[in-house]
């Protein structure tokens, strides 16, 4: 664990030094990327940890990034307390979330996730009174932690770049730590776990509530970094990103995430400034993955590169 | 209720059908603390269903369940392990991807409140117990190397070291002779003749044969119902048991 | 009095489309085991398909159209089932995140080919008229859905009860090892229920044209309720599917007109309750 933490240091002290050599659009694409990265871990935290494939953890995202939002423009309170609250409020409804999600499992548990974060979709288009509805929330502020402003890109990516390392750590931790190991035990065989002594239930519920946390968390970044809330982040399309980020990279393993997070946002940032459809060719990319590589890039690169040599 | 008197596990009037198919049939079965006693009968006698109700995997349709004199029959399967009931499966259900050392370790964590622990990695002497386990069955060299990897004698060991560690006080072995060679089968039995009396033994086989050396007493299973209990002299000089077993 | 009768209606006829829509999502689901996510896209592209075909030629017969969009996104189902679904048979997960990607894809497609723009189906011609009963004007239309939802619900029901389809089709359902240890040919018997729902699904796209019409975003309106439909019903379940769907169309539509801001919380909320108790949902087998 050490020497995770030590590396992780390391490499986020060279990240940390891209705003030195870059210009404002790949400081930008870089805080996007952590952003993304975030997701990313906190859905892995249940589909890589735990088995548990959800399609909702967008609701946790958006719902964290609109709780921020409304309660620092309509509620006028400061955004510490926002934050505070926002992330309260987010592991509550993760809490509630999980009890309903949990009554199912496999298929059943990804459909009803998916309806949780819809319904919240849903809710966030038509509540425009307190939503502004597909007008979004606009000319939101950053916060000032500890005084000091985080309005630049640079300011903003160095944050952005603390708080992925403390999310990857912290992850990291919980991962390794004895209740980790129950965590992907009862991934692999959950019946065995039961007859074991496992509370197997209250494993994936506190993994579920741990893994919203993670995605409002990654909300309140998302919020900062755009000052503007839409519908959108709330979206299908959101969770299917993050989704597709956790298993381009590896499911399963710590830094896959992140790696299958960078990819998406680059393709995406790529793609959008050449055609507008993105979401087509999400479509495309999942199709591509699930079909041709679906443990992720890496061992899927291996694969082919293997299949190659036997060809010859 | 005087000490001496409660048994290890009591069924009483368990009951349970499989979409109007009757799995199992009022069974009644005593235990006693220490015994060794067989559950007998050919395939699709109800043998892992019984099983699984003692478990918790499946409820009954009907009767009680009590494990040390304690019913059980409304408690979910974890809170029974703590209550000293451990298992194995006829089908392997290890961690496969997992070290030999890794499995024996989650099994040990089960019974430990260190497993809420979401900070700490399971504590060393965790992992040293479950080498020392691994080793009371002969699998020390072994405690390094995925369970995909070894042979399938030796997966049946770790199912039994793994349910040992835990030093149940009732152990449920279904089927624990399947699908092995027969030098395999000598050193499991001889394993099993090796625990200590502190933990009942409540075992499934459907060959006659091979596990009667293991058994003290048996009860015989035919379409969900008991036929024949009693010793293992009683039950093989049974004529009720000879037609049972003549069709097959 | 007027209103609560026109929302009724209204409530009957929503009721019919989730059940169009959502009784191919429960078969497919019940029988194959794959959440397929693609549903809410062949219903948008069903509607598609006929808006435009009805807009270019207006002399189609209204139902000739249903039925050949229909036919259409059945096709397509087939193919999608075929060459991808059927690759993936081993891994559950794989299917749902391709069918989300293909629901993607044919949902930028119908936004490339079609525009932005909702197109709108009329109603018709014969129709248009309002029907009165007891006193009151009701919309035609919205009594005739009502009515093609029941009959759809008896064809799908005698089917499975009076048919050979039907049988392996249940059998299945119940038992997949047992179906295939007697012998049926499962693959061709897959192939054919996708194609089933998917069809269903695209008439009932543009059967509810003329109260939905076209319009991008369609697919994502329906999928959720077509999935509550199917995890308050029960999976696998053609009655849970039918009570399910009008119950979803009293709430939603009801919810709607009395708490429009709240519509999409009041949805879920029957949903919560049903799994709070039942995990299995009304008249599921087990739990999805």
């Amino acid at each position: 664990m050490k020497r995770i933490a030590f590396l992780s240091v390391l490499v986020a002290g060279l990240f940390a030094l891209l705003p030195v050599f870059a210009g404002d659009f790949y400081i930008n694409l870089g805080s996007q990327i952590m952003i993304a990265a975030v997701f990313a871990l906190s859905f892995n935290l249940l589909v890589g940890y735990a088995g548990l494939t959800s399609l909702g953890q967008a609701a946790f995202l958006g719902l964290a990034a609109y709780l921020s939002a409304w309660l620092t423009t309509r509620a006028g309170l400061g955004h510490g307390s926002a934050a505070l609250l926002s992330i309260l409020g987010t592991i509550l409804v993760a809490a509630g979330f999980g009890l309903i999600a949990l009554r199912a499992s496999g298929l059943g548990f990804l459909m009803i996730t998916l309806a949780l974060s819809q319904v919240l979709w849903g809710l966030a288009y038509r509540w425009v009174s307190v939503t502004n509805g597909d007008n979004g929330m606009t000319r939101l502020s950053r916060p000032q932690p500890l005084g000091i402003s985080i309005d630049s890109a640079a300011s903003f990516y160095w944050f952005a770049l603390i708080v992925t390392l403390v999310s990857f750590i912290l992850i990291a931790i919980f991962v390794r730590s004895a209740f980790g190991d129950s965590v992907t035990g009862t991934r692999d065989q959950s019946r065995r776990m039961s007859a074991l002594g496992y509370n197997v239930w209250m494993i994936r519920w506190i993994t579920f509530i741990y893994a919203g946390f993670w995605g409002g968390i990654a909300g309140l970044l998302y919020v900062y970094y755009n000052k503007y809330i839409h519908p959108t982040s709330l979206s299908i399309t959101t969770s299917a990103e993050g989704i597709l980020g956790v298993i381009a990279g590896g499911s399963g393993t710590l830094v896959g995430p992140i790696i299958g997070a960078a990819l998406v946002t680059f393709l995406k940032n790529y793609v959008s400034s050449y055609l507008e459809r993105w979401n087509m060719l999400l479509g495309f990319v999942f199709l591509i993955i699930v079909v041709v590589m679906p443990d992720g890039i890496v061992p899927g690169l291996h694969r082919l590169q293997a299949m190659w040599r036997a060809r010859k | 209720m005087n000490a001496s008197n409660v048994y290890a596990l009591e069924t009483i009037g368990l009951c349970k059908q499989f979409g109007g198919l009757p799995a199992t049939q009022d069974v009644s079965i005593k235990v006693r603390p220490g015994e060794r006693r067989l559950l007998l009968g050919p395939n699709g006698a109800g043998k892992t269903t019984i099983f699984n109700l003692i478990t918790g995997d499946r409820p009954p349709d009907s009767g009680r369940i009590r494990l040390f004199g304690e019913d059980v029959t409304n408690l979910p399967t974890h809170q029974r392990a703590h209550r000293g009931m451990s298992r194995t499966y006829q089908i392997i259900t290890l961690f496969p991807h997992d070290t030999l050392e890794h499995n024996v370790t989650l099994g040990l964590l089960a019974l430990r409140s260190s497993r809420w622990n979401i900070f700490r990695p399971t504590s060393k002497d965790i992992h040293d117990e479950a080498r020392r386990v691994l080793s009371l069955v002969g699998l020390e060299h072994l405690a390094d190397r995925p369970i995909a990897e070894i042979a399938y004698g030796e997966k049946r060991r770790v199912e039994i070291a793994m349910a040992l560690a835990q030093k149940p006080k009732l152990l449920l072995l279904d089927e624990p002779l399947a699908g092995l060679s027969s030098a395999e089968r000598k050193s499991i039995k001889s394993l099993v003749a090796s625990i200590p009396r502190e933990t009942t033994i409540l075992m499934i086989e459907h060959d006659m044969d091979t596990a009667l050396d293991l058994a003290e007493s048996i009860t015989l299973l035919h379409y969900g119902k008991i036929i024949v209990e009693g010793t293992r002299q009683e039950v093989i000089s049974d004529q009720r048991a000879r037609e049972v077993y003549l069709g097959h | 009095m007027q209103f609560w009768i026109i929302q009724s209606l209204n409530s009957l006829a929503l009721g019919g489309l989730l059940f169009l829509l959502a009784s191919g999502f429960s078969l497919i689901f019940g029988l194959m085991r794959i959440a397929n996510l693609t549903h809410g896209a062949f219903f948008m592209l069903g509607a598609y398909f006929g808006a435009s075909a009805l807009r270019s030629y207006p002399w189609l017969n209204f139902w000739i159209a249903a039925i050949g969009s229909g036919l259409a996104v059945a096709a397509m189902g087939g193919v999608l089932e075929r060459l991808v679904l059927r690759r993936l048979s081993e891994k559950p997960l794989g299917q749902v995140l391709v069918t989300l990607g293909i629901s993607f894809i044919i949902s930028d497609a119908c936004l490339v080919v079609w525009g932005g723009d909702p197109i709108p189906v009329s109603t018709p011609a014969l129709m248009r008229a309002p029907t009165f009963l007891f006193g009151f004007a009701f919309p035609t239309y919205r009594l005739v859905l009502v009515g093609l939802a029941v009959v759809a619900a008896v064809a799908l029901y005698a089917l499975l009860d009076w048919t050979r389809l039907g049988a392996m089709i249940r059998a299945g359902v119940d038992d997949m090892q047992m179906t295939r240890a007697v012998g049926i040919r499962i693959s061709r018997l897959f192939t054919a229920v996708f194609c089933l729902g998917a069809g269903i699904a695209g008439m009932g796209g543009v059967l509810g044209g003329p109260i939905l019409s076209a319009y991008p975003g369609l697919d994502a309106d329906m999928l959720p309720l077509a999935l509550i439909v199917v995890i308050l019903g029960g999976v696998g379940s053609l009655v849970g599917a039918f009570i399910g769907s009008f119950l979803i169309g009293f709430i939603y539509t009801f919810g709607s007109a009395l708490f429009p801001d709240l519509a999409y919380v009041i949805l879920f909320l029957p949903m919560i309750i049903v799994i709070a108790f039942r995990p299995q949902g009304l008249f599921g087998r087990r739990p999805a």
